[in-house]
C-alpha cells in the first residue's frame, strides 16, 4: 500500500480577553450494530415499526426473563474493532448500569464498563491540505440502547415505545485527541465512513443510529503539549460533556458555543464545573442538564444473568480475513495503481458504492484517470444537477466505462463525448454502437481530413495569406475544418494536416 | 466502611423505594451488617485466583441473528397502567 504522510493540523484557536484559547475534545460516539434481531433478544431492530411491535418481553424487563447474546452484534464489534486497528480482548463482560427512565423498563442499561470487548485504536482522520489528524480511541463496548419517549403528543403524558429498547450499540470512546469543531465532525465522518463499509453501522444520523456525547474543555497554548507528555489530565481544563448530538452540523456549533462560555466563566474569575449540557440548536446554546446530575450514581456491578462473553482468536481471525476494503487501503490502491490525486481518490472512496462504481468504469475502459474525471466532473456533476443517488443511477459504469474506452482509442473527440454520455444517460443504450449508428465517430482517416483541408484552403485564398505571415492564424482553418466535419474530426489531425499545408 | 442514615436514605430514593424516616435507622444497621460480612471476605487472599463466574464450566449461550420475537403489542401493553395508541402513557418527562 502507498504510504500516506500527513501532517498534523494546527489547533483550533479562540482568541480571549486575557489571551489565546485552545480547545480539547474526546468523543463517545453511539452506533447502532446492523443486526436483525436485538442483542438480547429476538425481537426486530427494523426502523419505522408500529410502537412497540418489535419488543421482546425480555426488552420489556418483565420478571424472569433472562438475556442471550446475539452472535452477530458480537461479531460486528469485532469488525468495528478490527476497522480502527484496535486490539481484540477475547473475554470481555458485562455490567448493569442502573438508573431510572421510562424508556429503560429494566431500570438498568446492560453495558461493558470494566471489560469492554474491544481495547485500543486509531483512526486516521484527514482534514484537507494534506493534514490528517490521529485520533487514538480508547475502547469500544457493546450495550442496549434505550427506547423511544415523544413528548408532543399529549400536554401532560409522555408516550413510550420500546422498539428500540436493547438493540445494540457500539459505543465508540476516544482520547481527547480532538483539537477543534471541524476536526470532531471530520471524526465522526471517518468512523461512519469505516463502518459503512464495514456493514456494522449504516450511519443514518437523521434516525439517530448515530449519535454522539461531546466532552470539551479549553486550555491555555502548551498546556495539551504538556498532557501529550504525560498524559497528566491535571494540564487541561474541566470538561463537560454535551449529550446525544446527530447531526455534524450541531456538533461543531455545539463546541464552539461551550468552548466559549467555558472562557467566558474563567476570564470572569470562575471556575467551570464538570456536568452534563445538552445542546439546543434553536438558541444556539448549551445548558445544564440538572436532571442527570442526581442520577449520576450508576451503581455499576457485573450483570449476574450473563457469563463473561469468551471468544477465540481463531474466530477473530476469521472475521479479519473477511472484513473486506477499508476506506484508507482503497484510497492508498486508487492513488498507487491509477495514478490519482489524493483529491481525487477521497472523493472517489468518499461512499463505498462511488468507488464500486469507478472501479467498474475502469474495467470496462482500462483507463484509471479519465475514468476518474469522468465520474467526478460529469456522472457526479449531472447527478447533482438530478438530485440522484449513484445507486439510482441511470447509467451503468458498463455504459460510461464504454463512453470512456471510445475517448480513449480515439473515436470519438472530449466534445462529442459529452454528447453520447447525455444521451446514453437519458435514452440509454450501447455507447459504441450509438457512435457507429448516428455517425458520431471522430475521423482519423488522414485522406479525408486533407480533402476538407484543401477545400477550406482552396475557397479562402486571402485568409491563406495571412496566414502564411502570421502563423497564428492557423486557429481559423483548424475550425473551419471542425465545422465543416461537424466536430468529428480529430483535432490533433487537423492541426497537424493544417500546419504543413500553410508551412508549405 | 459504615452507611449513616442520610446514605440508606440516597441508596432508597435511586432504587425508588419509599422508605420512612424512622425505618432508616434500622436499614442502616441491615446494610452494616452485610458490609461487614463482605470486609470479613475481603480478608481472603484471592491474588492470582480467577472469579468464578459458573459453577459449572458453561460457556455464553448464544442466540444467531434471527427474528423469532416480537409482534405481541398487546401483551407487552398489557400491564401498562395507561397506555394509548400502542404507547405506554407515563406522566411528562421532559429535559
Amino acid at each position: 500500500m502507498l504510504d500516506l504522510t500527513y501532517d498534523a493540523p494546527a489547533p483550533k484557536v479562540i482568541a480571549g480577553a486575557t489571551g489565546d484559547w485552545e480547545l480539547v475534545i474526546g468523543l463517545e460516539v453511539h452506533a447502532q450494530v446492523s443486526s436483525r434481531a436485538k442483542l438480547f433478544s429476538g425481537a426486530s431492530t427494523l426502523f419505522g415499526a408500529e410502537p412497540n411491535s418489535n419488543v421482546a418481553f425480555v426488552d420489556a424487563g418483565m420478571p424472569g426473563m433472562l438475556p442471550v447474546i446475539n452472535e452477530e452484534c458480537v461479531a460486528q464489534a469485532v469488525r468495528t474493532g478490527l476497522g480502527l486497528k484496535a486490539e481484540i480482548n477475547l473475554v470481555s463482560a458485562f455490567d448493569r448500569k442502573n438508573y431510572f427512565y421510562p424508556d429503560l423498563p429494566q431500570g438498568y442499561q446492560i453495558s461493558q464498563l470494566y471489560h469492554p470487548i474491544v481495547g485500543e485504536g486509531e483512526v486516521l482522520v484527514e482534514l484537507g491540505n494534506g493534514t490528517a489528524r490521529v485520533v487514538r480511541i480508547e475502547r469500544i463496548h457493546l450495550e442496549q440502547d434505550a427506547g423511544k419517549s415523544i413528548h408532543d403528543m399529549d400536554p401532560t403524558m409522555s408516550f413510550v415505545d420500546l422498539n428500540r429498547t436493547g438493540v445494540a450499540l457500539m459505543e465508540i470512546v476516544s482520547r481527547p485527541d480532538i483539537r477543534g469543531p471541524e476536526e470532531a465532525a471530520a471524526y465522526v465522518g471517518k468512523l461512519r465512513q469505516i463502518m459503512k463499509y464495514l456493514g456494522t453501522c449504516d450511519g443514518n444520523m437523521q434516525n439517530g443510529n448515530l449519535r454522539a456525547d461531546v466532552n470539551v474543555s479549553v486550555c491555555r497554548p502548551g498546556d495539551y503539549e504538556k498532557y501529550q507528555e504525560t498524559q497528566d489530565f491535571s494540564h487541561l481544563g474541566t470538561r463537560c460533556e454535551i449529550k446525544n448530538m446527530n447531526s455534524m452540523r450541531f456538533i461543531q456549533a455545539a463546541i464552539e458555543v461551550e468552548a466559549r462560555r467555558q472562557i467566558a466563566i474563567i476570564e470572569d474569575g470562575g471556575a467551570v464545573v464538570q456536568e452534563t449540557r445538552l445542546y439546543d440548536a434553536d438558541k444556539n446554546e448549551t445548558r445544564s442538564m440538572r436532571s442527570k446530575e442526581e442520577a449520576h450514581d450508576y451503581r455499576y456491578f457485573p450483570c449476574p444473568d450473563l457469563l463473561p462473553l469468551e471468544i477465540e482468536q481463531a474466530w477473530v481471525d476469521d472475521i479479519a480475513a473477511n472484513l473486506g476494503t477499508l476506506p484508507d487501503d482503497l484510497k492508498g490502491r486508487f492513488i498507487s495503481d491509477y495514478g490519482l490525486s489524493d483529491y481525487d481518490a477521497s472523493v472517489l472512496t468518499a461512499e463505498q458504492e462511488n468507488a464500486v462504481y469507478f472501479e467498474g468504469v475502469v474495467a470496462k475502459s482500462g483507463d484509471g484517470k479519465l475514468a476518474a474525471n469522468w465520474v467526478i466532473n460529469e456522472l457526479f456533476g449531472r447527478l447533482k444537477k438530478d438530485e440522484t443517488e449513484i445507486t439510482d443511477c441511470p447509467i451503468s459504469p458498463d455504459q460510461l466505462g464504454g463512453v470512456v474506452a471510445l475517448i480513449k482509442a480515439g473515436d470519438i473527440s472530449g466534445k462529442i463525448a459529452k454528447d453520447l454520455f447525455e444521451i446514453v444517460y437519458t435514452e440509454g443504450g450501447d455507447p459504441a454502437e450509438i457512435v457507429e449508428a448516428r455517425g458520431m465517430k471522430q475521423v482519423t482517416d488522414t485522406a479525408a481530413i486533407e480533402a476538407e483541408v484543401d477545400k477550406v484552403i482552396a475557397e479562402n485564398p486571402a485568409q491563406v495569406e495571412k496566414a502564411k505571415e502570421n502563423p497564428k492564424l492557423a486557429g481559423w482553418f483548424v475550425g473551419q475544418v471542425m465545422k465543416a466535419t461537424g466536430g468529428k474530426a480529430n483535432p490533433a489531425a487537423v492541426n497537424q494536416i493544417i500546419a504543413k499545408k500553410l508551412g508549405g | 466502611m459504615s452507611i449513616d442514615t442520610e446514605t440508606a436514605r440516597k441508596v432508597a430514593k435511586l432504587a425508588r423505594i419509599r422508605v420512612e424516616d424512622d425505618a432508616l435507622p434500622v436499614l442502616a444497621n441491615e446494610f452494616n451488617a452485610i458490609l461487614g460480612f463482605i470486609e470479613q471476605l475481603n480478608e481472603v487472599d484471592v491474588d492470582g485466583v480467577e472469579p468464578m463466574t459458573s459453577v459449572t464450566p458453561m460457556r455464553l449461550k448464544r442466540r444467531e441473528d434471527v427474528v423469532t420475537d416480537g409482534d405481541q403489542q398487546g401483551a407487552v401493553l398489557t400491564n401498562a397502567p395507561d397506555a394509548r395508541e400502542g404507547f405506554f402513557a407515563v406522566p411528562k418527562v421532559v429535559e
